[in-house]
């Protein structure tokens, strides 16, 4: 075998953390990581957050964020080890050798310069070409990387492109300096999921149009699988495991691997129809005051008692607005919404506090869904004393009751939401809705922002809660497989409207339409190939057409 | 037309009718605010025809209205009445002052932009380095300390203990521009101090949030020198913060000169403006106060224009 | 329990020293306010350890009794302009729509003219008392707490925390009181500190130019005004209320700043 292009071995990389009121104490990010990679290769870099992976990247440019610092072992480049390198030697690798492709693109770029000289800059400054030739170079790049209007695009500056577009250009950023490796840090995280799979798509092309070599980081196995050739597993700065990509989702070998292979698996039978409904919306419009467009058109759909509506988007679907306009705190301005046989006024101070207790929330982020300078105890035990007038012994007794309904032990009642972690703080939030004892709890995204694992448990929890309580679930998703593990109920909506919705089998039997067919087929699958096969058959569609 | 012009054209119109309602204000604060502005002027021991005399002399036997009306119409024509203490004419007093006070601003801020600048970015380039611990430490000093005392303090050892500069900033017609320039080195020096502080923390703190930008970062992984990284991607987007902080800080140098002119007895607006007040001399005070609204609005009306047009976002529409 | 840094305590220190010489003024001070006790500017002695001022007083009488005034009237006027401007801020936060733009703009239309301007404009015709300089000082003032507060709260109201507290059913004091306020109030607090040394400033300025507090009462910025000639000859008497005045400003300073670190610390960093 040849001379590999990146060798770490033995990394250990250190940094320093200020916890609030106490002493500054060392942490360790990332402990005896070793890896290689041949030049040409992808090799995926996967875990969740504090895993390590995007340090590990940085680390392979000698770069660390903010006080981090590598502390041991070795980075060999080429042959060379860049931690003996002084700070001209890293400038001489940083954006010739290797090259970096950040998650959010639209903070990367610099808004005040064009694309162009942006895209450009990294190889004039170490002289890999002449002026004329980088820009050749990068329209060559651009229109590989399948961007509208090649020639011209890199005349504009970063906001007068979208988002997806943004995240190809700084793509062909990192490949227009002919570099040896790109790190790609989470490149497609941040886009909708059917801007994903394009940008997916015109990266791996590009990647093996130049014949780069790749560290490939996400925390989606499922993408990962798509471009990488091997797939290096973390978990809290340590390797789990290392193998060729067929193998790490076909056969792992380590428990952790094939708890995140066989997660989103949940598979949820549907409950049959039958129960009155519980929730009723008929012919919703609605628009934020003070503009001139509806986000929302003549929305009507029904939830049974007892069971899961999933109302499935991409952003500017208005399937958050939705949830605003049957907590009232935006009031419809036309249609009507049944509430439990009533009809439900449409502004918030209009409500009875028995429609009120009967229709709770939970938050995407359970962070700022607390008030941070409340207990746990406090948090859950406001909608007893609100709702039932508990105090004392009785609602202590019922805080306590709750905190075991959502598997947290005792110890956490006097905590504040600042000592939990993600997970704990989303089942905190369940529990106060719960609290409730609600008959409709309205999810938006409330798994979107957690670790795949952590989800998973969640959505578990919610299911046992429903099968126990008999709660019924508004779930607002943008994930597919967050929707197949937990809905009764589909509602797919697009720009506003309800574009497909009935019983989770119907929705998702074919024929769909045309929208419904691009999402289904958008979401990344656990698969060798699924890439090219949906790649190859949208472009046989477009053929046929 | 463009979009950047039609916000332009708004920011302008907003100004003025800032400016305008500054003028009501005032009015409001000095002639109608409650007790008998004629009273207070002269005090109690006034008779009553001296009284009626002044009430007559100020128009405040008219309505408030049309008084504000005829004194709004005359100031925009350029006469801001006479002084009620020696009958001069307002606008002609204030001129020459008005002068005066400019250069010494102007030479203050001549002086402390640049520096301020300058020591801004050094503190940015050794953060929490020994040089941004003394410039920090130093102009923590300088921002909370009152103008006067700088002063004083600056007299007390530039001119009297070691005899450097003139204690007194006299300065008359036929002084050459070298011989001005001198006369006014102390309360320039007490200028610059004060300003210096404010507008130095305050840079230091705009370019450090562009330099945590994410765009930094993608400078900094595409092997750039720290030099082509300030000047090529931190300084095109810290020139609106930085100018937006030094129009700011023009305002502040408004109000300080009053004191410095004070302290240093310098024949400018200040100056007219305190000796006016501890007269009672309201039309003198009025004027002053619309002339200290109109700079100061200016100021903050031409931070606002620089930082629209230094915003790609509004330069290039989509 | 927490370290205080030393720039912190020493902060502390002086501001606490500052403040008990201002309570115990008729305790603590060897002289009366305006007994003249000898010759005009002596140097210091055992008997005047801060020498006398323009016409015989005790200077360090004087500075105490001075002091006095000045802390007086800078913590009323903090108080006033705190209270004023933080429940105005907080309101408009709150209740947005109309409420919130009357008062946003009102308070950007004072804050279009300086405020020593605006002072001085309004004391050509009202009398320099104390009540008058505390009411036109923390009026004035008030403007720019309105302005941080209603920052602040819209923040905060924007919360999801605060939206399930709406969803809830609860009521506008409820919200204010117990969603917003105890997120709201670290950074406020660190902000009466430099409304403080602001108004130590202010009054002093005023007093300085004679349209403060007016003699026979001594304050700070009035003593350096009173005793301005003699520097010319090389007495530093008017020195003294003026270092007086920087260091309580600096102390103050000090432990704004250590108050308001401490709160950014708490919110946490982005932790890895």
């Amino acid at each position: 075998m040849a001379d590999p292009l990146l060798e770490i071995r033995n990394l250990r990389i250190e940094a320093t953390s200020y916890p609030p009121g106490e002493a500054p104490r060392q942490v360790v990010l990332v402990d005896d990581v070793s890896l290689t990679l041949q030049k040409g290769r992808v090799l995926g870099l996967i875990g969740e957050s504090g895993a390590g992976k995007s340090t590990i990247g940085l680390s392979s440019m000698g770069y660390g964020r903010g006080g981090v610092r590598i502390t041991g072992g070795q980075i060999l480049l080429n042959g060379r080890d860049i931690r003996l390198g002084d700070a001209a030697a890293l400038r001489a690798l940083r954006g010739r050798e290797v090259t970096y492709v950040a998650q959010s693109a639209a903070a990367a770029f610099n808004p005040a310069k064009k694309l162009m000289e942006q895209v450009t800059e990294a190889a004039l400054t170490h002289g890999v070409m002449s002026r004329a030739e980088a820009e050749a170079r990068a329209i060559m790049l651009f229109r590989r990387l399948r961007l509208p209007d090649p020639e011209n695009i890199g005349q504009r500056y970063p906001h007068q492109v979208s988002g997806g577009q943004l995240q190809r250009v700084m793509t062909a950023m990192a490949l227009c300096p002919q570099p040896d490796l790109v790190v790609f840090d989470e490149p497609t995280t941040a886009l909708d999921v059917t801007t994903q799979i394009e940008v997916l798509a015109a990266i791996k092309d590009a990647i093996r149009e130049t014949g780069v070599a790749a560290l490939y980081i996400t925390h989606d196995l499922a993408v990962v699988a798509q471009v990488s050739d091997e797939i290096l597993v973390l978990r809290h700065g340590k390797m789990v495991e290392h193998g060729a990509t067929g193998q790490i989702i076909h056969a792992p070998v380590q428990d952790y691997t094939r708890a995140l292979v066989s997660v989103r698996s949940i598979d949820h039978v549907e409950k049959s129809d039958g129960a009155a409904p519980v929730l009723s919306i008929r012919h919703v419009t609605a628009r934020y005051r003070g503009t001139k467009f509806d986000v929302l058109h003549d929305v009507s759909v029904d939830l049974p008692a007892g069971q899961t509506l999933a109302v499935v988007g991409e952003s500017g679907s208005g399937k958050s607005t939705l949830a605003r306009v049957i907590t009232g705190l935006l009031p419809a301005s036309s249609g009507e919404i049944f509430f439990a046989g009533r009809v439900l006024s449409p502004a918030l101070a209009q409500r009875s506090k028995e429609d009120l207790r009967g229709l709770q929330m939970i938050y995407q982020m359970a962070d700022v869904a607390m008030n941070p300078r409340q207990t746990v105890g406090t948090i859950i035990g406001r909608p007893l004393t609100f709702y039932f007038g508990m105090e004392g012994e009785e609602k202590r007794a019922r805080i306590q009751d709750l905190l075991d309904q959502i598997e947290m032990g005792k110890g956490y009642i006097d905590r504040y939401p600042a000592e939990l972690s993600g997970g704990q703080k989303q089942r905190v939030c369940i529990a106060r809705a719960l609290a409730a004892k609600p008959r409709l709890i309205i999810c938006d995204e409330v798994t979107s922002a957690l670790d795949p694992l952590v989800a998973d448990g969640i959505l578990k929890l919610l299911l046992d809660l429903q099968a126990r309580e008999g709660v019924a679930y508004l779930f607002i998703t943008h994930d597919l497989a967050t929707v197949q593990a937990i809905a009764d109920r589909i509602a797919v909506m697009f720009k506003g409207r309800v574009q497909r919705y009935g019983t989770k089998t119907e929705v998702l039997t074919p024929p769909f339409d045309d929208y419904t067919d691009l999402l289904l087929s958008s979401v990344p699958e656990m698969e060798l190939g699924w890439l090219e096969k949906v790649i190859a058959h949208r472009k046989m569609e477009s053929a046929g057409n | 037309m463009h979009p950047v012009l039609i916000l332009l054209a708004q920011r302008i119109a907003l100004g003025l009718l800032l400016l305008w309602a500054a003028s009501v204000l005032l009015f409001v604060g000095t002639m109608i605010l409650p007790g008998d502005v004629a009273q207070s002027i002269l005090g109690q021991s006034a008779t009553p025809v001296s009284l009626a005399n002044l009430r007559e002399e100020l128009g405040l036997n008219e309505p408030a209205l049309t008084r504000y009306f005829s004194w709004l119409g005359n100031a925009l024509q350029g006469d801001l009445g006479t002084a009620l203490t020696n009958g001069q004419d307002i606008a002609e007093a204030m001129g020459k002052r008005l002068g005066n006070t400019l250069f010494l601003a102007g030479t203050a801020a001549v002086i402390s932009v640049p520096l301020a600048i300058g020591l801004g970015l050094i503190a940015v380039r050794y953060k929490d380095r020994w040089p941004d611990r003394v410039i920090s430490s130093f102009t923590l000093a300088t921002v909370s300390v009152p103008e006067f005392v700088l002063g004083y303090v600056a007299v007390y050892l530039f001119s009297v203990q070691f005899r450097i500069f003139p204690s007194l900033a006299t300065i008359y017609d036929g002084m050459t521009f070298g011989e001005k320039l001198w006369a006014i080195s102390m309360p320039t020096l007490v200028l610059v101090l004060v300003v210096l502080g404010h507008m130095m923390r305050m840079t230091r703190a705009a370019i450090l949030n562009v330099m945590q930008s994410a765009y930094i970062e993608t400078a900094e992984l595409k092997g750039l020198r720290p030099f082509a990284i300030i000047a090529r991607h931190a300084f095109p987007n810290a020139v609106a913060p930085v100018v937006n902080v030094v129009m700011l800080n023009m305002a502040y140098l408004v109000v300080g000169v009053v004191v410095v002119e004070v302290v240093f007895v310098y024949p400018g607006m200040g100056q007219y403006l305190v000796d006016h007040v501890s007269k009672r001399d309201v039309p003198v005070v009025l004027a002053c106060g619309l002339v200290f609204a109109a700079v100061y609005i200016g100021l903050n009306l031409l931070a606002d224009v620089i930082s629209i047009l230094s915003n790609p976002r509004l330069r290039h529409p989509k | 329990m927490k370290r205080i840094p030393l720039a912190a305590l020493i902060g502390l220190f002086f501001t606490g020293a500052y403040f008990l010489a201002a309570i115990f003024a008729a305790w603590i001070s060897p002289y009366g306010m305006a007994e003249i006790v000898g010759d005009g500017w002596e140097p210091w002695s055992w008997a005047h350890p801060l020498g006398t001022d323009s016409i015989g007083r005790d200077l360090l009488s004087r500075m105490i009794w001075g002091g006095q005034t000045t802390i007086f009237v800078a913590t009323a006027a903090t108080v006033l302009s705190f209270t004023l401007g933080a429940v105005l801020g907080f309101l408009a936060a709150v209740s947005g729509g109309w409420l919130d733009q009357l008062l946003s703009r009102f308070v950007d239309l004072m804050m279009s003219i300086p405020s020593l301007i605006f002072a001085l404009a309004v004391l050509s015709v009202m009398p320099a008392t104390l009540p008058i300089l505390i009411l036109v000082m923390g009026l004035l003032d008030a403007t720019r707490v309105f302005r941080l507060s209603r920052a602040v709260a819209v923040d905060i109201t924007v919360m999801d925390y605060v939206e399930a507290a709406r969803v809830r059913g609860e009521g506008r004091a409820w919200i204010i009181f117990r969603e917003i306020l105890p997120n709201a109030l670290s950074p406020l607090v660190a902000e009466m500190g430099l409304r403080f040394i602001f108004m130590v400033l202010f009054i002093s300025t005023l007093s300085f130019l004679g349209l403060g507090v007016q003699p026979p009462l001594a304050d700070w910025g009035g003593i350096v005004k009173e005793n301005r000639e003699g520097i010319i000859y090389g007495i530093p008497a008017a020195l003294v209320p003026a270092f007086a005045i920087a260091t309580l400003a600096i102390s103050v300073n000090l432990v704004a700043d250590w108050v308001l670190n401490r709160t950014s610390s708490l919110k946490g960093g982005r932790g890895g």
